[in-house]
């Protein structure tokens, strides 16, 4: 397979790179789309996703990235202090001063030695981390590098975004070609300046444009970001088992592969949304964590990210033989898809600090 | 050593004294053991508090109370060992008479509790606990007690009701106690019907928020003008792990043990010499494993005790004869004050309505998850 | 203040809070990753020690541990201590840890009605505390059913 990847052309690094290990969370809890359409006197029979999930209430963004890099060590067995950054991606950051990802590498036990930084890009800051992690391992200056992908999104009460801001993450640790479960063929990173949703600092709940955040927001920069890939690397749809989008909701990232000529069943494997909402920056990486799940070695998967703002970064990957074993080192996604127990609207304000206590 | 006898006693009634500062809650015990003793100087005063720091805001109760109480100059400090800071100050009151340094010392226990709200008062007593690796994770010390209850009802030691049964009988006996806080019986139905304050542990089976004060006045016995005066004749300290975790079996208050039979040898007596036995049944499983450490019960066998009958006043070994922490209440650092006072009034046949036929008094106070444990043995 | 520098003593209050920073940075290894102590005696404790509860020997060597265990007894606490308010009810409990040591810690993701003596239990790092609004976020341990791997 490392044979078949040109290397050091346009986002490709100059060295074989991949994932070496990868891991996720999602909470427990979850609050369907009939009980928050129920609060508000809405239609339940529309609600873009089924149900959703909900931080349980001593979690956020780093304990979600904690659980996620621990199960991306149990499945790279690499020794933690090897690793030479830990980045993460969020956008729900629990200190606006103070990074997360300390605190995730101080409790892999990745510290004193490593880098540190948080990424932000409203959905797409994980696969943001992914890009420099690449970047990293390709160009030689580290071993190892832990990309994480880690939002507890919040919706405004009422608001559309409510049905779908949901909570999980995932963990990708980067690696040499040889070592990898995924080899990384090239990627493709699209931004512009698309104001399609946005958060003030002081604020506690995110702006969007409603219908603006599809057609010129969405659909404009993944199918770009898809397309300018698979042309740079000579790919057509049908080199792909498997396709992965950023996933706000069920219905765009299928309307996405209709217009990338993608058969619906690629998307299904990884489309996750439906059962656990948008986790924000986790949902693209936790949609491509789920179809490692279940890939064969030898497949090719595309990952396509969205960040507004707007942004997004395609990944070409060619599954190895080494997924066979690792993936049976930590939970899948469907097993944390499976553990769930459903809350009411009363308890999901309790869990998510929306009632006032002092 | 001089032999050291306890001349006075001065209760105040464990309420809500919403009325009365700290200060002078303690001044009223301590005018009426003064009083009771009929001494008029006092060389030093003891203090057994653990919360006015935490819940008052107020440390340095030595110079604070002996001020208030007109002792000019005189030595006194506060003592603490978290609910067993009464019975470390009365040993430290009991030390400086017996090796000659004090001849007239007053001990008071003083504790105010009910100026601040329920979950400072729970943070404030779990303050006794490891905090760095309990508290901080929001283990309680009610929490504690709670996780050792259900283990020791899962051994299949008693059923719940049997636990119960050990506040029925404080209860019952604290109707006789002019100076406890719930006067009234109560049935383990009751009980069982309250709602639970820290599961399996119920509402009624906790000891009350309150505010008290008691005090004792020692002499040494060639200075004491009394006909028979009660006597201080064994007392015992002993610590365990900070950490009901770190011990070898959780359900074995080492401490009890320890500090029970040190202070038995010390006075030279065996459990069969002691009439009446007041231990800290801070909630009921404290009792049933109090019994077992200290050897009144085989290990697995001290609810039997409650269930059996043997705890009642006219049972083998009557325990908390004056209502205990549960019914008289427990103003934490207090308690072993209250428990000397309760056990001279027996000794001294004037406890009324409850009085035993009695010599030799066990009495018996702990700290956090029984870490530390202070045992005295009382005699006329 | 005693001594001066109060201006930079970072234990300074937010709003009534004590943020108490050096304290909890400093059991930062124990709270996260449960590192404890092993005697060469073979004897291993949570929390860390300097003397050896067995044999009275030091020094002890700092150690991981796993993080599963069997739940010896526990408690569901419907009156919580200050600042643990937003967790009611919360069960807590003493766990034999595999690797020897009993720890105390609070169980998550688990319904109190679950919750059984003998159940396996793993350790997972969560949010302990908030200093309020502006103060800390203290992380540790709490342990939750095992979660396996494949459904
Ligand atoms: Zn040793």
């Amino acid at each position: 397979m490392l044979t078949e990847i040109v290397l050091g052309d346009d986002m490709k690094p100059n060295q074989h790179t991949g994932i070496v290990g990868y891991g996720v969370y999602i909470p427990r809890y979850r609050i369907s789309g009939c009980e928050i359409a129920r609060v508000w006197g809405q239609d339940a029979g529309s609600v873009p996703v089924q149900e959703k999930s909900v931080p349980g209430p001593d979690e956020d963004a780093i304990t979600i990235g904690i659980e996620a890099a621990q199960n991306a060590l149990k499945r790279a067995q690499v020794p933690p202090e090897k690793i030479a950054a830990v980045w993460a991606g969020s956008e729900s950051k629990p200190y606006a001063v103070k990074p997360s990802s300390s605190i995730i590498a101080e409790a892999i036990g990745a510290t004193p030695h490593v880098e540190a930084a948080d990424w932000e890009f409203a959905c797409k800051a994980g696969t943001e981390a992914m890009q420099a992690c690449f970047a990293l391992v390709g160009s030689g200056m580290g071993l190892y590098a832990l990309a994480l992908g880690i939002d507890t999104a919040q919706g405004r009460p009422a608001d559309p975004l409510e049905y779908t801001a949901a909570a999980g993450g995932a963990a990708f640790l980067i690696g040499k070609g040889e070592e990898s479960l995924a080899v990384l063929e090239a990627s493709h990173s699209y931004a512009s300046d698309t104001p399609d949703f946005f958060r003030r600092e002081s604020n506690r709940y995110p702006v969007h444009g409603s219908r603006f955040t599809g057609e010129p927001a969405y659909f404009h920069h993944v199918v770009q970001a898809a397309s300018e890939l698979m042309e740079d690397i000579g790919r057509t749809p049908e080199d792909y088992q498997y396709v992965v989008f950023h996933q706000p909701n069920t219905k765009f990232p299928l309307t996405a592969a209709k217009i990338l000529k993608f058969p619906p069943e690629k998307v299904k494997p990884g489309l996750i949304a439906p059962y656990i909402g948008n986790t924000y920056s986790g949902c693209s990486v936790l949609g491509l964590a789920a179809t490692l799940d279940i890939a064969s070695p030898g497949d090719r998967i595309l990952c396509v990210s969205y960040g507004s703002g707007a942004g997004s970064d395609a990944f070409s990957f060619i599954v190895t033989d080494l997924i066979e074993e690792r993936r049976m080192r930590a939970p899948h996604v469907s097993v944390y898809i499976e553990r769930r127990k459903a809350v009411d609207y009363a308890v999901y304000l309790k869990y998510t600090k929306a009632l006032v206590m002092r | 050593m001089r032999e050291v006898v306890i001349a006075g006693v001065g209760q105040i009634a464990v309420r809500e004294h919403w009325e009365t500062s700290l200060r002078d809650l303690a001044y009223q015990s301590i005018k009426k053991a003064v009083s009771d003793a009929g001494t008029d100087s006092v060389d030093a005063l003891y203090i057994g508090n653990m919360l006015a720091g935490e819940l008052s805001g107020q440390e340095h109760l030595g110079a604070l109370i002996s001020d208030y109480c007109g002792f000019d100059g005189i030595e006194a400090v506060r003592i603490e060992a978290a609910a067993a800071s009464g019975g470390a100050a009365l040993r430290q009151g009991a030390m400086s008479v017996a090796c000659g340094l004090n001849d007239c010392v007053v001990v008071t226990g003083v504790e105010q509790m009910t100026d601040v709200l329920q979950d400072k008062v729970t943070a404030g007593l779990s303050l006794a606990l490891d905090t760095e690796y309990e508290l901080a994770s929001g283990i309680s010390l009610a929490a504690l007690f709670a996780i050792l209850t259900r283990r020791y009802v899962h051994e299949g030691c008693c059923s719940p009701e049997d636990l119960a049964l050990f506040c029925v009988n404080a209860q019952k006996n604290a109707v006789g106690n002019d100076y406890a806080m719930f006067r009234r019986e109560i049935t383990v139905d009751t009980i069982m019907r309250s709602p639970m304050a820290a599961d399996p542990i119920h509402v009624l089976e906790c000891p009350p928020v309150c505010d008290g004060s008691a005090s004792v006045v020692l002499l040494p016995a060639e200075k004491a003008d009394l006909e028979a005066p009660v006597k201080i004749t064994g007392s015992a300290v002993a610590t365990g792990t900070i950490g009901v975790n770190n011990r070898p079996d959780p359900l074995v208050f080492e401490s009890v043990r320890d500090s029970t039979e040190k202070a038995l040898r010390m006075a030279g007596k065996t459990r069969e010499d002691v009439d009446f036995y007041e231990l800290h049944d801070l909630f009921p499983v404290v009792a049933a494993l109090s019994l077992e450490a200290s050897g009144f019960a085989k290990k697995g066998e001290g609810a039997l005790m409650a269930r059996n009958g043997d705890i009642a006043l006219e049972g083998k070994i009557p325990i908390t004869t004056m209502g205990g922490c549960k019914a008289r209440g427990n103003p934490v650092g207090a308690c072993g004050i209250y428990q000397a006072a309760e056990a001279v009034l027996q000794l001294r046949q004037q406890a009324g309505k409850n009085q035993l036929p009695c010599e030799v008094g066990m009495i018996q106070c702990m700290g956090g998850t029984a870490a530390t444990t202070i045992t005295h043995i009382l005699e006329v | 203040m005693y001594g001066g520098n109060c201006c930079h003593n970072n234990n300074s209050h937010i709003g009534g809070v004590n943020l108490e920073i050096s304290r909890n940075w400093r059991l930062r290894n124990q709270r996260y990753r449960l590192v404890g102590t092993e005697c060469g005696c073979g004897h291993r404790s949570f929390p860390p020690r300097r003397i050896c509860p067995t044999c009275r020997e030091n020094p002890q060597n700092p150690v991981q541990f796993s993080g599963t265990g069997t739940v010896y007894s526990y408690s569901t606490l419907y009156e919580a201590p200050e600042g643990f308010e937003q967790f009611i009810p919360y069960t807590v409990a003493l766990i034999d840890l595999d690797e020897g040591p009993m720890i105390s810690a609070q169980l998550t993701d688990v319904d109190p009605e679950d919750v059984a003596i003998g159940m396996r239990v793993e350790m997972v790092t969560r949010k302990l505390k908030e200093q309020g609004e502006s103060g800390l976020i203290v992380y540790g341990y709490k342990f939750r059913p095992i979660v396996g791997c494949y459904p």
